[in-house]
């Protein structure tokens, strides 16, 4: 005998939390924080592990002589926010950008050269995809000024664009540097658009001179480093193995003192060995001065003597949530804390992202190697398996529709019935690429981290949003900014 | 809303979307064109879970598809045979039943419409 299953409630999917004496939902099909009362626990609770029709599910909720109207209006608001629906539920796959997304970023590799030789480079070493035989070393002035009118060009009515320099060690061509801000000022401003500029580098080549410039040219710099002496010059070292702290520290030094236009940040790769995140960060933070540290586990396969075992994944989000129950005593006070893991998952938390794809790769941002070559980012740049276009050409249109229909989190089965989702939509195409050989790869080795992660940011949400609400519109532009 | 407060702004995005949708709904509802769903008005017999059936009971005219409460046959209030009018004049099966050909050339004459005349048709014994 065939059995029609008649229309039931089932609840949606969400990711429910408590925080601040509140309970609380993050609805997945939209990326939508709701504060809920008892009532609504009630129909959750209801809903747990059973499906109820509509008369049923009223007449329960009203309970004996209770009010038939007020069970009947908590099911209809219930039902207009999605949080249970009837049957089945509706399809919820975010859209892909159209396929002409203005870009808004590139990343200049300046060069693709550096004088250190870190151990676990993702450029330069075992996992490399970079295949920069043959190449252009240093990028010319001409290959700079394409990649600016590229760029200009495909912004199309964005009011602003932004250059980010990267390497190999970026300073080593400070010279272009200086002259790509000279072409871009002008010609953005021909344009009528606004321009802003950010820097990747390992500090080891800071000048005073320097400094100067990139705090006139409010140039961002984010430093790559790993912390205190004995754990940075464990990986970062110069090709005789020499360790990079000492050289790097006066230099430090000198950047955060005389840099007075943009925060400047480190960015630090944990390491087996280097997973110490608070003693790291109040290095970073309480010796040195950074304004804000970020973190995240090297890129690496599975077998690295350098790569973080499960346990010391444990260990690192152990450390990250001791850091960020800080950073919620901190915004509670109206304080802001430096520690930005926390801060750009608020920010993303705040709109309510929920994104097609994980970051904006091949999208709204794209690689430029020194030889011109584009790429979905800088750590595709070089890679012969990953051009996307040329300055010179323009974007290959084919090859960046491959690159992002893979990349939908659409496409990567076992994200479909992970809560974070809208928020990781996979994780990182290039980690994907290194681990599993394909882009489109969701990062399963990441995935209950991530969902953790999230868990810890969203109690703080929660948190903020009964004791100190004023104070999460502080993040509400910062992707903007950055 | 009364039971749910936005604290982002996707959240209050759907809060703002909530009225509008309603009103969408309560036309779309008033002017008969999508009755709503909350009503339960239509209901299958074989649905789980199953429906109140008076037995013997069916509202279906094809044969073949009604069967009662049950899920057999017996306990209709016809028999199936006063449905042997839908073959003969609609099924898409290459059989003629009854044999309308050769026996019963009249069987449905008095049966202009079957919703109201099915109970001019009856048994044929060959």
């Amino acid at each position: 005998m065939t059995v029609m299953q008649a229309p039931a409630y089932r609840r949606a999917e969400y990711h429910g939390f408590a925080a601040g004496g509140s309970d609380f939902v993050y609805l997945v099909s939209a990326g939508a924080i709701f504060e809920i009362d008892a009532q609504v626990q009630a129909v959750l609770d209801r809903l747990d592990g059973q499906e109820l029709g509509h008369a049923a599910l009223v007449r329960e909720l009203a309970g004996e002589g209770g009010d038939l109207a007020e069970a009947e209006a908590l099911v209809r608001e219930l039902r207009a926010v999605q949080l249970i629906h009837l049957g089945a539920a509706p399809l919820s796959v975010p859209e892909a950008p159209p396929a002409d997304f203005p870009l808004q970023a590139l990343v200049l590799n300046v060069t693709n050269q550096c004088n250190l030789a870190c151990t676990y480079c993702y450029e330069f070493g075992a996992d490399k995809i970079a295949t920069p035989a043959g190449k252009p070393k240093y990028m010319t002035l001409e290959t700079a000024r394409a990649s600016v009118d590229l760029l200009i060009a495909e912004a199309a009515l964005r009011p602003s664009v932004h250059i980010t320099f990267f390497g190999g060690e970026t300073l080593m061509n400070f010279k272009l540097l200086r002259d790509v801000v000279d072409y871009a000022n002008g010609a953005t401003a021909a344009a009528g658009k606004g321009i802003t500029y950010s820097l990747t580098t390992n500090a080891t080549l800071l000048t005073p001179e320097i400094v100067t410039f990139l705090s006139d040219n409010r140039v961002g710099v984010t430093v790559s480093m790993d912390g205190p002496p004995e754990l940075q010059d464990k990986h970062r070292v110069y090709k005789n193995g020499k360790g990079s702290y000492a050289v790097i520290e006066p230099r430090l030094r000198t950047l955060i003192a005389h840099h007075r236009t943009r925060a400047v940040t480190a960015r630090v790769t944990l390491t087996e060995g280097v997973t110490d995140v608070v003693r790291i960060y109040r290095h970073l933070k309480e010796d040195l001065g950074f304004h804000e540290i970020g973190f995240a586990p090297v890129t690496t396969g599975e077998t690295r003597a350098y790569s973080i075992d499960a346990d010391g994944m444990d260990y690192v989000l152990a450390q990250f949530n001791l850091l960020a129950r800080e950073w919620l005593e901190y915004a509670l006070r109206g304080e802001m804390h430096g520690f930005t893991n926390v801060s750009e998952t608020i920010s993303e938390l705040i709109s309510g992202v929920n994104k097609s794809h994980p970051c904006g790769a091949g999208m709204g941002l794209m690689g430029v190697s020194p030889s011109g070559d584009l790429s979905p980012c800088h750590r595709f740049t070089d890679a012969d398996t990953h051009v996307m276009g040329h300055v010179s050409s323009g974007i290959d249109r084919a090859k960046q529709g491959d690159f992002l229909s893979r990349g939908h989190v659409g496409a990567k089965y076992d994200c479909q019935s992970c809560w974070a989702r809208p928020l990781c939509a996979g994780g990182c195409h290039h980690e994907a690429f290194v681990r599993y050989g394909d882009t489109g790869h969701a990062n399963l080795h990441y995935c209950d981290w991530i969902r953790q992660w999230t868990d810890t940011c969203l109690h703080i949400y929660g948190e903020l949003a009964v004791k100190n609400p004023g104070f999460l519109e502080h993040f509400a532009e910062r992707k903007g900014l950055s | 809303m009364k039971h749910l407060r936005a604290i982002n702004k996707k959240a209050r995005r759907i809060d703002d979307a909530v009225p509008q949708m309603e009103a969408a709904n309560e036309a779309a509802a008033a002017s008969g064109a999508t009755p709503s769903d909350m009503e339960e008005d239509v209901v299958a017999l074989q649905q789980a879970p199953r429906p109140h059936v008076p037995m013997g009971c069916t509202l279906s005219f094809s044969p073949g598809w009604e069967v009662d409460a049950g899920g057999g046959t017996a306990g209709l209030c016809q028999p199936v045979e006063r449905d042997i009018y839908d073959c003969y004049v609609t099924c898409f099966w290459p059989v003629q039943v009854p044999d309308h050909v050769n026996y019963s050339p009249d069987w449905a004459s008095n049966c202009a419409t079957a919703t109201k005349d099915w109970r001019n048709l009856d048994l044929v014994f060959p």
